[in-house]
């Protein structure tokens, strides 16, 4: 099982590089607080009139979001080092070596997805400051659904740097693709009280389905209802939030496995 | 013995631009063949379609009797490879680097941890083990590349412009290192260079220039090639000295900014012939063996390091560069 091993080594190399580069472990809490503690807090008590009297409970709304913020960031950045590794010279020691493309696109999504995970349950201690509880089997379910989550947006960030052949380019990217897909899905609002133009918007970002799932575990069935998304009548359940992320990753991953195929 | 590299009619094209034009070629296994040319003379396009990086627009290539193309798992298994630009992860230590080279060409793990350690050894890196390769030299990180492209034990070792960069006593290192691993394994090692001493090693040299082979041959029969020893001189009216040598010896002796030159079989006996009865007033001579340099000057008429010529190196790599870019892909 050649293709096999080929897999874990280059999973196992992101993994060991993630552990290594421990300077941005830390750096990685910085925008998840300033968001959930100061952005949340400052929205919080200047439209909402302040937090926890029986009112709308904006961090808590939010905090769903932000950790699938952390996740949609940290993916497609582990799906573009392949830009790295293009800059660096390592691509090259991978393409020559007798292990299929497929393999090496494997590989590179499932340690991005590993880490983006990670960074995901990373997010977990902001469970107190969010006024959120959950169960172990809802921590465990919603680890599950962070992994697809990541998954699937590794395979896009796969894609894009199939195309893409610098460290220029990549800023774009992050202009052009990232911040758009977190802006417009469901981490920051709800749908309901979009206009049409812009939730309509919203629906068509596979990451608002992503965030969706994630918020359903996270604040219950219940109080998760207000916030669902409304699609052809239907409110989407989690199932059918991530049957629609994995519909979307398995797209990108297609296409950035036939991108990693195509030589020269 | 048999031949491990067949190389016939490769043509390879970006756009209009033809980088590499109807080479053939052959190499035979445990031989040092050396692949010598100018910057942009097509060198590394070759050993990108050889190490199925590339595929070529038409031709074919053999290796290891595998076709390029259409085996490139068996090709890739069976070629070794230190590229021009630093293929490193430097995050990771030198034997984090060779454990992700033994996972991916699949080295069984009992083997592969005294191979790693036969490597290092033989790279004089053992004791560095553990060092990230972001704090080695540039030697050593060269170093490092050797051994790994050794790892799992290729029949033919590509080395494209293994000492570029390099000072000159680590690339004697360098070299002393890859000459003794050929005695040893038998392996073919075919080597790019634009270094004319370090192309003296090899067996056979290809001498390669706008993408077309236009000699190959042993190095001693490539600098015969330039037929006698090299005489320089220096004298005090260089149009009288030229005009003097060509009535008195039927030789046509050529000028640069070094001064007058020209061959002429068994320079020592030449030289004090010359000097007794030189009219145009002698300043300096001397007298060398033909190096790979003449051979090259010889057969181009300009020098292989030739900067004048640059802007158009310059142009055509430019040309390469977006041509690939163009394809959008990897390669």
């Amino acid at each position: 099982m050649n293709n096999l091993r080929g897999v874990y080594i280059i999973w196992y190399r992101d993994l060991l590089r993630f552990w290594r580069d421990r300077a941005r472990l830390i750096t990685s809490f910085a925008m998840p607080f300033l968001f959930l503690v100061i952005f949340g807090t400052g929205i919080a008590s200047s439209v909402f009139g302040g937090v926890g009297d029986g009112g709308f409970d904006y961090i808590k709304f939010m905090y769903p979001g932000i950790i699938g913020m952390v996740v949609l960031f940290t993916s497609i950045m582990t799906g573009v080092s392949v830009v790295w590794d293009r800059e660096f010279g390592f691509l090259k020691e991978v393409l020559v070596a007798p292990i299929s493309r497929t393999s090496v696109a494997m590989g590179k999504a499932l340690g991005g997805a590993t880490i983006a995970t990670i960074q995901g349950i990373f997010m977990l201690v902001f469970i107190p400051f969010a006024h959120v509880s959950l169960s172990v089997g809802g921590a465990f379910l919603l680890i599950a659904l962070m992994f697809i989550f990541a998954l699937s947006l590794t395979s896009m960030g796969l894609l894009i740097a199939s195309r893409i052949k610098s460290m220029e380019a990549f800023q774009v990217v992050v202009q052009m693709i990232l911040f758009p897909l977190f802006f417009v899905s469901t981490a920051m609002f709800p749908t309901q009280f979009l206009p049409s133009w812009l939730g309509t918007a919203v629906k068509f970002n596979p990451v608002s389905y992503g965030i969706d799932a994630l918020r359903q575990v996270v604040l219950g069935a219940q109080e998760s209802a207000l916030f669902g998304i409304n699609l052809f009548g239907y409110t989407t359940s989690i199932a059918a939030d991530i049957g629609l992320v994995a519909l979307f990753g398995l797209i990108m991953g297609t296409l950035a496995v036939r991108s990693f195929h195509t030589t020269e | 013995m048999g031949t491990i590299i067949e190389v016939e009619h490769l043509v390879k094209k970006f756009g209009d631009l033809i980088a590499v034009d109807d080479v053939s070629l052959k190499v035979e296994e445990g031989e040092i063949f050396g692949f010598l040319g100018p910057n942009g003379a097509g060198k590394t396009t070759t050993i990108n379609i050889l190490c199925t990086l590339m595929k070529p627009t038409s031709g074919r290539a053999l290796l290891n009797g595998f076709d390029v193309v259409r085996q490139p798992n068996q090709v890739r298994r069976s070629l070794g490879l230190v590229f021009q630009d630093p293929s490193l992860d430097i995050k990771l230590s030198a034997l984090q680097n060779l454990e992700f080279h033994s996972g991916v060409y699949n080295i069984p793990r009992s083997v592969s941890r005294k191979r790693i350690e036969e490597v290092l050894k033989i790279v004089d890196l053992w004791d560095r083990r553990n060092g990230v390769v972001q704090n080695f030299s540039g030697g050593m990180r060269r170093r490092l590349e050797i051994g790994r492209g050794l790892l799992h034990y290729p029949k033919v070792l590509f080395l494209d412009e293994p000492t570029l960069g390099l000072d000159p006593q680590t690339r004697f290192h360098i070299w002393q290192y890859i000459l003794e691993l050929r005695k040893r394994e038998n392996i073919t090692v075919f080597l790019t260079t634009h270094y004319m001493d370090e192309a003296t090693v090899a067996d056979r040299i290809a001498i390669i220039d706008n993408g077309k082979i236009i000699a190959l041959d042993t190095p001693d029969a490539l600098k015969r090639m330039v037929g006698g020893d090299i005489v320089t001189l220096k004298a005090e009216n260089a149009e009288a000295a030229v005009a003097e040598i060509r009535e008195n010896y039927n030789i046509e002796a050529q000028r640069d900014s070094e001064g007058i030159f020209f061959e002429v079989q068994n320079g020592e006996e030449f030289i004090p012939m010359l000097a007794n009865n030189f009219k145009s007033g002698l300043q300096s001579i001397s007298v060398r063996r033909p190096t790979l340099d003449d051979v090259f000057m010889k057969l181009t008429g300009h020098e292989i390091r030739d900067e004048a010529g640059g802007v158009a190196v310059m142009k055509k790599q430019w040309a390469m560069r977006s041509a690939r870019g163009g394809g959008g892909r990897f390669h």
